[in-house]
C-alpha cells in the first residue's frame, strides 16, 4: 500500500499550477549553504517483512536489560491496565480534539490530570501538560520573565545540580530573549547548593531561582532555605521536581515561608515506559495571581445553560492561534496522549500506590549505595541524603565499566565526567521499586568482579620468557 | 451606531482621551472597541511610573474570545493605573467612558493630541470599518 499521497501526475499538476519546474524550485528562495544534505545515506526500501524482522532484532537488543541507569527518566512499573485504558480508541489520540467542548471525556481526563499534578506539588494551577521536561523549565523562565517585568533584570540563576541536558535547552530557548542564565556551583563535598553561600553571589540582576528537587545527582537540596533566600533577594522560585519524590517529599508549594512560585518538571516516571527517550511530557504549575502568564492551556470545570456539569478549556486567548506573535508560547505542544496515560497511572496507583513506589526506589538505591560501598575502591561521592539516586567514585575507567557490565546485560548507570569533568570516575546509579534484592546482589557481584579484573589488567605483567 | 462622546480624542486603534484638569490624560477603550471584544476576563496594565512613546503597546484586554493589545495614544509617563479593573475588568464593558478608564498619562508633548481623531473623525473611521466588512 502506497504510503506517499501524490501520485507523479499529481505533482505535475500541481507545479503546473504553482509554475515552477521541479519541487526542488520551491526551495530557490532558501541559499545553498542552509540545505541539508541529500538523503543518500537512507537505504533503499524493505519489504513488511523485512522491516518486522528487523525491527524485533532492535527492540530485542534494547529490551530485557537490567536497569540501574536514571538521569532523568527512570524504570518505573507501569501496571498494564495503564496503557489499556490510553490506547482505547476514545483515548488513543496525541491531540487536543480542536472542538474541545465536543470531547468531554477527554477534557475530563485533563482536567483530572491538573487536579492531581497541583495536589502533588501544592499549587494552585497546572496546566495540561508541556513538550518535556527540559522544554517545561525553558518555559517557566520565560513565565518569570514575564511576572517580574524588572527592569533591567534579566538573569536567572540555575544551579549546576540542575540536569546539564535541561540547562542547555534552556539557554537555547531564552538566550534570543535577553535572558542570562547565571550558574550557581555545587558544593563539591555535598553535591547540593549550599545556601550559605549563596551570599557570595551577585544577584543584583537576577529575577529568578531554579531549586531542582531531587537535584542531577539525586540528592536532596535544602529547598526552605533556598525558597526563602530567593523571594528575600526579589527573585522568583521556580521549582523543578521528580512528580513521584512528591509522594515523599515536601511539596514544592510548600517550601519555605512562601512555596514556590513557579513549579515544573519531566512527567515520565508517572506512567510512560522508557522507549529510548521519548515521548515524555513535561508539567507545569504556578500559584493563582501568575496564571495569564502561563503558557499552554488549561481545563476547567464549569456548568451549562441547564446547570449540567460541564469540562471546557479556558485561558486560550493566549495561545498562538489566536495571539500570534504574542502568545505567551510558540511551543504549544502538549502530550495529550502520554498525560492520558498519567492521569490513569496516577488513578490506579493512587497516593499510597506511589508513596509506595517512591519509597521502594529510595530504598533499593540507598541499599544498593551500601552494599557498593563495601567493594573495594568505591566509594559514595555526596555526604548529603538522596532520593532514589547517588553518585559513586569508582577506581576503574566508569566506560570500561559500563562496558563490561553491558555484557552483562545490565545497565549500570550513567557516566558523569562529559558533564562534569571533575566528577571523572563517578557513576550515577539508580535503583527504582523494580529492582529485586537478587538485581541487586547481580549488579554488586559483577561490579566486585569487573574491578578486580580491570585492576589485574592495569598491572603490568612481565612476559615469562 | 455606538457611543462617540464629543468631548474625547480618538486613536485609529479604538483608544480614547480625555485631558484632565491638571494636564495628565485619561485613556481608555472606546464603547466600539469593549463591543467588539465581548466580555472581558482581564486587563493587563503598565507600571506606573513606566514612560511610554506614542502608539507604544503598554497594555492587554483579554475577553474569552480574543487578546488585544492597549497602545499609548500619545507619548508620556504613566502616572496611574485603574486598578479596579484586577478584579472587575467588565467595568470596561459596563462603563467604557467612565469607571472602565484604563490609564493615565502625563504627556510629554501635548502638541500630539492633535494628531488623533476628534469624535467625527472616529465616527468616520468606524463607518469606513464598518463598510469594509
Amino acid at each position: 500500500m502506497p504510503y506517499v499521497p501524490h501520485t507523479d501526475d499529481d505533482l505535475r499538476e500541481m507545479l503546473a499550477v504553482v509554475g515552477v519546474g521541479t519541487v526542488e524550485d520551491l526551495f530557490d528562495e532558501v541559499p545553498e549553504g542552509l540545505r541539508s544534505a541529500s538523503l543518500g545515506a537512507v537505504p533503499a526500501s524493505l519489504s513488511e517483512i523485512e522491516v518486522t524482522r528487523l525491527m524485533q532484532a532492535r527492540a530485542a537488543r534494547d529490551g530485557g536489560a537490567l536497569c540501574f541507569l536514571g538521569g532523568g527518566a527512570y524504570d518505573h512499573h507501569v501496571p498494564a491496565a495503564v496503557w489499556e485504558v490510553a490506547s482505547r480508541g476514545e483515548f488513543y489520540s496525541a491531540y487536543t480534539p480542536y472542538q474541545a467542548e465536543a470531547s468531554q471525556g477527554t477534557l475530563q481526563l485533563l482536567y483530572e490530570f491538573q487536579s492531581m499534578i497541583t495536589a502533588l506539588t501544592a499549587m494552585d494551577v497546572a496546566n495540561a501538560s508541556l513538550y518535556d521536561g527540559a522544554s517545561a523549565l525553558a518555559e517557566a523562565v520565560l513565565m518569570a520573565a514575564r511576572v517580574s517585568r524588572k527592569g533591567g533584570h534579566h538573569s536567572v540563576l540555575v544551579p549546576s545540580s540542575v540536569h546539564p541536558t535541561y540547562r542547555q535547552v534552556v539557554r537555547s530557548i531564552v538566550r534570543h530573549q535577553g535572558i542570562d542564565l547565571v550558574e550557581i556551583p555545587y558544593a563539591p563535598g555535598d553535591g547540593h547548593v549550599d545556601p550559605e553561600r549563596l551570599d557570595q553571589l551577585d544577584t543584583s540582576d537576577a529575577f529568578a531561582l531554579v531549586v531542582p528537587q531531587p537535584n542531577f545527582f539525586g540528592v536532596l537540596e535544602e529547598v526552605d532555605a533556598l525558597t526563602d533566600w530567593g523571594h528575600r533577594h526579589g527573585a522568583l522560585v521556580i521549582g523543578l521536581v521528580n512528580p513521584l519524590t512528591l509522594a515523599l517529599l515536601k511539596p514544592p508549594g510548600e517550601w519555605g515561608g512562601q512555596g514556590a512560585d513557579i513549579v515544573c518538571g519531566e512527567g515520565q516516571p508517572l506512567g510512560a515506559p522508557l522507549s529510548s527517550g521519548g515521548p515524555y511530557f513535561g508539567f507545569l504549575c504556578c500559584k493563582q495571581p501568575y496564571v495569564r502568564q502561563m503558557p499552554g492551556r488549561i481545563v476547567g470545570r464549569t456548568v451549562d445553560l441547564d446547570e449540567r456539569s460541564g469540562f471546557t478549556l479556558t485561558l486560550q486567548a493566549r495561545e498562538q492561534h489566536i495571539r500570534r506573535s504574542k502568545a505567551t508560547s510558540n511551543i504549544c505542544t502538549n502530550q495529550g496522549l502520554m498525560v492520558t496515560a498519567a492521569a490513569v497511572h496516577m488513578t490506579i496507583l493512587g497516593p499510597r500506590g506511589l508513596e509506595a513506589a517512591a519509597s521502594a526506589s529510595h530504598r533499593n538505591t540507598a541499599d544498593l549505595v551500601h552494599r557498593l560501598s563495601a567493594v573495594p575502591g568505591v566509594s559514595p561521592v555526596f555526604a548529603r541524603p538522596f532520593f532514589h539516586e547517588a553518585v559513586l567514585r569508582l577506581p576503574a575507567p566508569v566506560a570500561a565499566v559500563l562496558r563490561a557490565m553491558a555484557v552483562q546485560n545490565v545497565l549500570a548507570g550513567l557516566s558523569l565526567e562529559d558533564d562534569y569533568p571533575e566528577l571523572k570516575g563517578c557513576l550515577l546509579v539508580c535503583a527504582t521499586e523494580k529492582r529485586t534484592a537478587e538485581d541487586l546482589g547481580l549488579y554488586v557481584q559483577h561490579m566486585d568482579r569487573i574491578l578486580k579484573k580491570l585492576a589485574a589488567a592495569a598491572c603490568p605483567v612481565r612476559p615469562r620468557f | 451606531m455606538s457611543q462617540v462622546p464629543p468631548e474625547l480624542r480618538y486613536s485609529e486603534s479604538h483608544e480614547w482621551v480625555r485631558e484632565e484638569d491638571d494636564g495628565t490624560l485619561t485613556i481608555g477603550i472606546s464603547e466600539h472597541a469593549q463591543a467588539q471584544l465581548g466580555d472581558l476576563v482581564y486587563v493587563e496594565l503598565p507600571e506606573v511610573g513606566r514612560p511610554l512613546h506614542a502608539n507604544e503597546s503598554c497594555g492587554v484586554v483579554e475577553s474569552v474570545k480574543a487578546a488585544s493589545d492597549v497602545y499609548s495614544p500619545v507619548g508620556g509617563r504613566i502616572v496611574a493605573v485603574n486598578s479596579a479593573l484586577a478584579d472587575t475588568p467588565e467595568l470596561v464593558n459596563q462603563d467604557p467612558y467612565g469607571d472602565g478608564w484604563l490609564m493615565r498619562i502625563e504627556p510629554d508633548d501635548r502638541g500630539e493630541l492633535g494628531a488623533l481623531l476628534d469624535s467625527d473623525g472616529y465616527l468616520a473611521l468606524l463607518e469606513a470599518e464598518a463598510e469594509a466588512e
